[in-house]
């Protein structure tokens, strides 16, 4: 605040540039998605190939369905931190049932859990207004907990993927990874709820302020516990795909998906405040952080290292965003 | 004049996104005098407001305090140079008392209950958490917090909007005292009366820049209201009322009936008929009641005892979607309350269409359009900055709220107090707004707390006094000495004072000289 401009006029580049990312989003992201892969091509000429970008949407895509999750109760002011947990269930019940079950069963008995915990999730955070926080970390426990008892009683059947989640995880066709299958579907669907349905508007609504929506007729309770199945299920169906990828059950097949697919959320622009966000950002986030795990991996640093890096790097780039985006 | 003006800020300018706030702002106030801050809603002045205290930062522009360059980088800073605001929001911390809010902003606390006291205030428990005082009384406070610093320049934003009037007047008495002791203040209102009791000298912004500066003399209303609004508006009532325009239909049922609604010890025995095809006022001094009448016929909380009838049928509402399914819809006074600040305001007016479980489905964008785009155009929102609600200037923002329910054809608004802290330009228009729709056939529950609303909007006026039905007047009857007697708990006709009432009657006798 100087004499420097009495008369405003002369608006800089940089701050047209501010206000051209600010009004599009997405357009830094996915610059910093190509200047990570210009990087990696850098460091490791010819890396970047056809089977590299197969890969990377491979392991891309159960992160992106994860942070959808997460997206859409972020929202609404909340998370989802079962979906780890979620996911494993179905992928290990899956894994289990299909030795003795017909498919369709088994697949039904993997989705109950998921079901049930989304369930009790909506009920705790939409009825009894338990912070979401909590409640799903909750849960989460509490599903990890049965599974070990369940793991138990069925130790003697053994396990086994099934023929049709290995070719979707792993299998490429024509060069384009299966995966792709459920993830365009699953993708094209979010955004069209979040921005073309009633639930979608609702969840901004809710998130942005709970008491206008309120007022306006919204029952809260049957958002949020809509919204916590939904994440549940797609959590479920991501643990199938997940344990067709990685082929072995285990008790902790999809934890170390969780905190990502937040970060990856947090990276595409949803606000954990709620009311602002979308999916296509998530998308990019995903695909980031994935880029970004490579990248680490093969500059051939000690794990710690790497994991130090990449806690640096993401809350980097989160705030470097926040900060282009944001109108101020 | 020849005295160097204690604070001169000139050519300041502000955008936000693609919208100028302010482009070529000044402000020149003088030692020991009451300034004038006016303008339309979205004229700019809470932007320059905020620049000077610190709050945002300007574009451009200069700010001297004293002679002195000024860079105010933090409301602290702006505080150091000895510039105060008071915000039209309470500014204390909820969680804590009141006693820990003056520690945490450092101020000294004699003076401060001192001021309160000066305030009209006199049994004030200093250990009550903010939370649990009323919103009248903490705007009260945050003025006393100001004052107990003794700034050079306080800067009060709408400070007597929401106040009663026995409050308000204290507060103008002592703001008037503070320009004779040689301090200066800048005053914000809408309220012309204030302004021309109080002011020494006005400045008039439009469209974010500085239109003129005049001074307060007799008449100078007209003139400043030309400046505001940059051409001439009508100044006769909205939509003169023929008196059969009011007639209830013969037979009709009410469209509204309450009888002896109770709500713990804030509403006891309120009962009330509303007409399809009418505006009932509402009018009550601060904390009578009103609100807890309101959430109730809006669903937000269950009446303890009574009845509402809707066309004559018994209802029970035990959520906002129950009164909306009734036709009944809810404005608040409050614009935070009911709208979602970072969405769109399509998305705000036609949230209603999207909150029942068979709504969940696609939205039919093309057929919404066309609703949301006729409630726009009927209030002649403005649409620039239409991609965020909270870009919206605050009588834009009101008009959203009520936007939302004219596209829903709500047969029923209550209004609570809407044209709370806007301009005069959108009063008018939601005066006229209002009368149109019961020319439908709708009906409005407006409550107010300013007395001239109810000649220019209403058919006849409830007064609620201690969370009673004081008196239900015609429209004609509601001239502003009665209304005020009423609204201190005496009906028409009842010329002794009744118990409780004796110690406020003098105040009521002021207002009703005035």
């Amino acid at each position: 605040m100087t004499d420097i401009a009495t008369m405003p006029r002369p608006v800089s580049f940089a701050r047209r540039l501010k206000r051209f990312m600010a009004d599009r989003p997405l357009i830094p992201l996915i610059i910093l998605l190509f200047i990570l892969v210009v990087i990696l091509q850098i460091l490791r000429p010819g890396i970047v190939n056809e089977r590299w970008l197969a890969n990377t949407a491979k392991f891309a895509i159960p992160l992106a369905i994860l942070a959808g999750c997460q997206t859409m109760t972020m929202l609404t002011g909340g998370i989802d931190l079962s979906v780890g947990t979620v996911a494993t269930m179905s992928a290990f019940i899956m894994a289990t049932q299909i030795v003795n079950q017909d498919p369709a069963v088994a697949f039904l008995l993997a989705m109950l859990p998921a079901v049930l915990i989304g369930l009790v999730n909506g009920i705790g955070v939409g009825v009894f207004r338990v912070h979401p926080l909590i409640m799903t970390l909750g849960t989460s426990l509490i599903g990890t907990g049965f599974l070990q008892v369940y793991q138990r009683t069925v130790i003697a059947s053994g396990a086994k993927i099934p023929d049709f989640l290995n070719w979707l995880g792993t299998g490429v066709t024509y060069g384009f990874p299966n995966a792709l299958l459920l993830f365009v579907p699953v993708a094209v669907l979010i955004v069209f709820m979040l921005n073309r349905t009633g639930f979608g508007r609702l969840l901004y609504a809710v998130g942005d302020n709970e008491r206008a929506a309120r007022l306006s007729g919204v029952r809260y309770w049957q958002v949020i516990t809509a919204l916590y199945i939904l994440s549940s299920l797609l959590a479920g169906i991501t643990g199938l795909l997940y344990i067709g990828l990685i082929k072995a059950p285990s008790l902790s097949l999809a934890e170390p998906l969780v905190l990502p697919s937040v970060a990856a959320a947090v990276i595409g622009g949803t606000s954990i405040f709620g009311g602002r966000g979308g999916y296509t950002g998530t998308i990019i986030g995903a695909l980031i952080l994935t880029v970004l795990t490579t990248l680490l991996t093969i500059l051939q640093m000690p794990e710690g290292g790497r994991r130090i890096l990449f806690g640096c790097i993401v809350l980097f780039v989160t705030a470097a965003y926040l900060r282009i985006v944001e109108d101020r | 004049m020849t005295t160097s003006p204690l604070l001169d800020a000139t050519g300041v300018a502000k955008n936000y996104g693609a919208v100028a706030a302010l482009r070529n702002a000044s402000l020149s106030v003088l030692p020991g005098e009451v300034h004038a801050l006016m303008g339309a809603n979205g004229a700019g002045k809470s932007t320059l407001v905020k620049i000077l205290t610190g709050a945002i930062k300007a574009d451009a522009g200069r700010i001297l305090i004293r002679g002195q360059q000024l860079d105010v980088r933090s409301p602290a800073a702006a505080r150091r140079a000895g510039l105060l605001p008071v915000y039209q929001e309470p500014s204390l911390i909820p969680d804590l008392d009141v006693l820990s809010n003056l520690k945490l902003t450092g101020t000294p606390v004699e003076p401060f209950r001192a001021w309160v006291r000066e305030l009209g205030i006199p049994d004030l428990d200093i250990r009550e958490t903010a939370r649990h005082i009323p919103l009248a009384i903490l705007r009260v406070l945050d003025l006393a917090r100001a004052l107990a610093v003794e700034p050079d320049v306080l800067l009060l934003d709408e400070m007597t909007a929401a106040l009663p009037a026995n409050l308000a007047e204290k507060v103008l008495e002592v703001v008037r005292r503070q320009g004779d002791a040689g301090r200066s203040v800048i005053f914000i209102s809408h309220r012309f009366v204030e302004i021309s009791a109080l002011c020494d000298r006005a400045t008039v912004l439009r469209d974010g820049s500085t239109v003129g500066v005049v001074d307060i003399e007799p008449g100078v209303e007209e003139r400043i209201v030309e400046m505001m609004l940059g051409t001439r508006i009508e100044k006769a009532r909205v939509a003169a009322r023929a008196a059969n325009e009011v007639a209830v239909a013969a037979g009709g049922r009410p469209r509204l009936s309450v009888r002896n609604l109770q709500l713990g010890t804030k509403l006891n025995d309120v009962s009330f008929d509303l007409a399809n095809g009418e505006v009932v006022g509402v009018f009550a001094l601060e904390g009578q009641g009103q609100d807890e009448l309101f959430a109730a016929l809006a669903g937000s909380i269950r009446p303890t005892g009574g009845t509402i009838d809707v066309d004559g049928a018994p209802v029970r509402f035990s959520h906002p979607s129950d009164a909306i399914q009734a036709g009944i819809a809810y404005v608040p006074g409050d614009r935070t309350e009911a709208l979602a600040m970072q969405r769109s305001v399509r998305d705000n007016i036609a949230l209603p269409f999207s909150a029942g479980l068979r709504k969940w489905g696609p939205i039919r964008m093309r057929r919404e359009q066309v609703v949301v785009s006729g409630a726009i155009g009927r209030l002649q929102i403005d649409t620039r900055a239409q991609g965020e609600v909270q870009r919206l200037s605050g009588g834009n923002q009101q008009k959203v709220t009520i936007a939302r329910w004219i596209a829903a054809n709500a047969r029923t608004i209550l209004c609570f107090d809407p044209t709370r802290g806007i301009d005069v330009g959108t009063k008018q228009e939601i005066y006229k707004l209002l009368r149109e729709l019961t020319g439908q056939g709708k009906s409005v529950l407006f409550y107010t707390s300013e007395m001239d609303e109810v000649q220019r909007v209403c058919d006849r006026v409830i007064v609620i006094f201690g969370g009673r039905v004081v008196d239900t007047f015609p429209v004609e009857d509601a001239d502003e000495a009665a209304l005020m007697r009423a609204a201190y708990g005496l009906p028409r006709g009842a010329m002794a004072d009744v118990g409780i009432l004796a110690d406020v009657k003098p105040v009521s006798n002021a207002e009703a000289a005035s």
